[in-house]
């Protein structure tokens, strides 16, 4: 019978340990009471709130990129997810040639490196577009323009498994169309919506690329861009305290994302949601 | 749509703008050209030439080779990983998939960040290489065996999941089949798993190794050095640091140009090898 394949389970064990140790181990060292990034000297909160000078509660320039980051990320949330769903829906419905072609334009973003994107619209806003600046306004169509696609992938993958029948239903019981959508469909859709709202978020505080071209300075840095400029200088473990924060962040989106699929796929009477979910997570 | 049209269209034709337009003769800064009638060649040429047989060729080159050799590892570390994942992992299967999606969510800067931490000269893997034969090295400067590790490292995560969707879809069946029909194990995997999950390899390859093209964050954070320069961070630097963005943007067109036939000769593949399957 079968052997148990013991050295390709050792080999999967390994890769998990390296992806995840790096990781443990800079997040541990925000809890440093030294000022090193490498030498362990003890726990302390110092560098979140501790220190009156360095820590990330005292340190303006930390905070401001903290703030930046969410603030841009829940813009990002604002114009994205409206813009997603509005472009998802019409997607759907338009046939034949243009839209095939719309289809490609949005999934060229995916494709292509986010250097070439990021050069496109830094010499488009220097050069043409006078009427956005650099900083947070050229960084938020940036991030609004890769999220877009996002947020379309998700509602219409859901779109499609609604299927046209519940509408079709609603217009025959005398509902106008734009009725039908915003009375049927989009209940429906619904934790769609949150869901890629979350991704959004979530893509939008990791990005470096389009943040750091399209920023206009120190003052519309991003927490990426922050930990990129000063993690090869004397930077204090107070660097490590924010990215743990932003981290953090992160996981909780993972985390909402998650049970919205469980949901979503309980109610579809799916009796395997959890796994189903990850699936699909995985498939993004 | 229309957000789509002003913000990625007409941005990527501006770069064609600026890399053909004209330089105004008294600030020395970039005059773009949005008619293409008037659109000059000259600079495009000139860079061009820098490309084919100049210092800017070998910059090139060594992208090519990074990225093929990032690849290359990504293939010896996800493969295994995703075929385990999907096929042996049995009741851990769940947790194990959860393990490969949260690197997915992890900031890259910040793994990058813990690398750099680990690699300083006081950090804990660099104290520990220091004790094997030539591993006594400041590794965080112009070496290019950390800026590829680097590369593995950052983009494994989206190499595994496709590559896994692909392998999770094959029908077990297939695999019993062939051991019914007396293949050892390991012949099942060469003649029946690998040509099946071919496809999904080869998606996962061209996924990771597109970013990885423009990447040049990785190679400032773990290398900053000349040495190990790759297309990105000559981009980059013509873009912020010089009064040239054009040779810049003439290189984001030279590369945009050589991603394209990549991607092309993928989707021709992907279609014939459907036609096969269709057939």
């Amino acid at each position: 019978m079968k052997r148990k394949p013991r050295l390709l389970a050792s080999f999967t064990a390994l890769y998990v340990l390296w992806s995840m140790l790096p990781v443990a181990i800079a997040v541990l060292f925000s809890f440093n009471s030294g000022r090193s990034r490498s030498t362990w000297q003890g726990f302390s909160l110092r560098w979140y709130w501790g220190d009156p000078f360095s820590s990330v509660w005292h340190d303006d320039s930390l905070l401001r990129a903290l703030r930046n980051s969410l603030v841009l990320a829940a813009l990002t949330i604002l114009v994205a997810t409206p813009l997603g769903v509005g472009l998802a829906l019409g997607l759907t419905r338009w046939r034949g040639k243009p839209a095939r072609v719309a289809n490609g334009i949005l999934l060229l973003p995916l494709v292509t490196p986010e250097l070439v994107v990021g050069t496109a619209l830094f010499l488009v806003v220097t050069n043409s577009y006078s009427f956005l600046d650099l900083g947070r306004p050229a960084q938020l169509v940036g991030h609004v323009t890769f999220s877009l696609s996002y947020v379309v992938i998700v509602v219409r993958g859901r779109l499609l498994s609604i299927g046209p029948d519940l509408e079709e239903a609603a217009r025959d019981l005398g509902a106008s169309p734009f009725q039908a959508v915003r009375m049927v469909i989009v209940p429906l859709l619904t934790p769609a919506i949150f869901a890629s709202a979350v991704l959004v978020f979530a893509t939008s505080i990791d990005d470096f690329v389009a943040s750091s071209l399209l920023s206009s300075g120190a003052g519309s840095e991003t927490v990426p861009v922050k930990i990129y400029g000063s993690v090869r200088g004397g930077a204090t473990p107070a660097l490590n305290a924010l990215a743990t924060i932003m981290l953090s962040a992160s996981m909780l989106a993972l985390v909402v994302v998650f049970a919205i699929m469980r949901v979503m796929r309980r109610r579809q009477g799916d009796t395997n949601a959890g796994e189903n979910s990850l699936k699909e997570l995985a498939s993004w | 749509m229309a957000w789509m049209a002003l913000f990625f269209i007409v941005p990527f034709y501006s770069v064609a703008a600026v890399a053909f337009g004209q330089v105004d003769p008294i600030r020395q800064s970039a005059v773009p050209e949005w008619n293409p009638r008037y659109w000059d060649f000259t600079l495009f040429t000139d860079v061009m030439h820098r490309v084919v047989n100049g210092d800017l060729g070998t910059v090139f080159i060594r992208t090519a080779l990074y990225v093929v050799l990032a690849v290359a590892g990504c293939v010896v570390v996800g493969y295994p990983v995703a075929y385990f994942v999907s096929r042996e992992a049995g009741k851990w299967r769940a947790a194990l998939l959860v393990l490969m999606i949260l690197p997915y969510w992890v900031s890259y800067l910040m793994r990058m960040l813990a690398w750099v931490n680990l690699l300083q000269p006081q950090g804990w893997m660099a104290q520990l290489l220091s004790h094997l034969p030539a591993g006594n090295r400041n590794w965080l400067s112009g070496q290019p065996i950390t800026v590829v590790f680097g590369l593995v490292y950052g983009y494994v995560p989206f190499f595994i999941l496709p590559l896994y969707a692909t392998l999770d879809r094959i029908d077990g069946r297939l695999l019993e089949a062939a051991r019914d029909l007396g293949a050892t194990s390991r012949q099942a995997f060469w003649r029946v798993t690998l040509p099946l999950s071919r496809q999904g390899l080869m998606a996962a390859c061209v996924i990771t190794a597109l970013p990885m093209v423009g990447d040049y964050y990785t190679n400032n954070l773990l290398s900053a050095s000349p040495r190990t320069e790759m297309v990105g961070n000559q981009i980059v630097f013509f873009l912020q640091q010089t009064t040239q963005p054009q040779v810049g943007a003439s290189l984001v067109l030279m590369l945009s140009a050589a991603l394209l036939v990549v991607m092309a000769g993928y989707l021709v593949s992907v279609n014939r090898a459907q036609k096969l399957v269709t057939r």
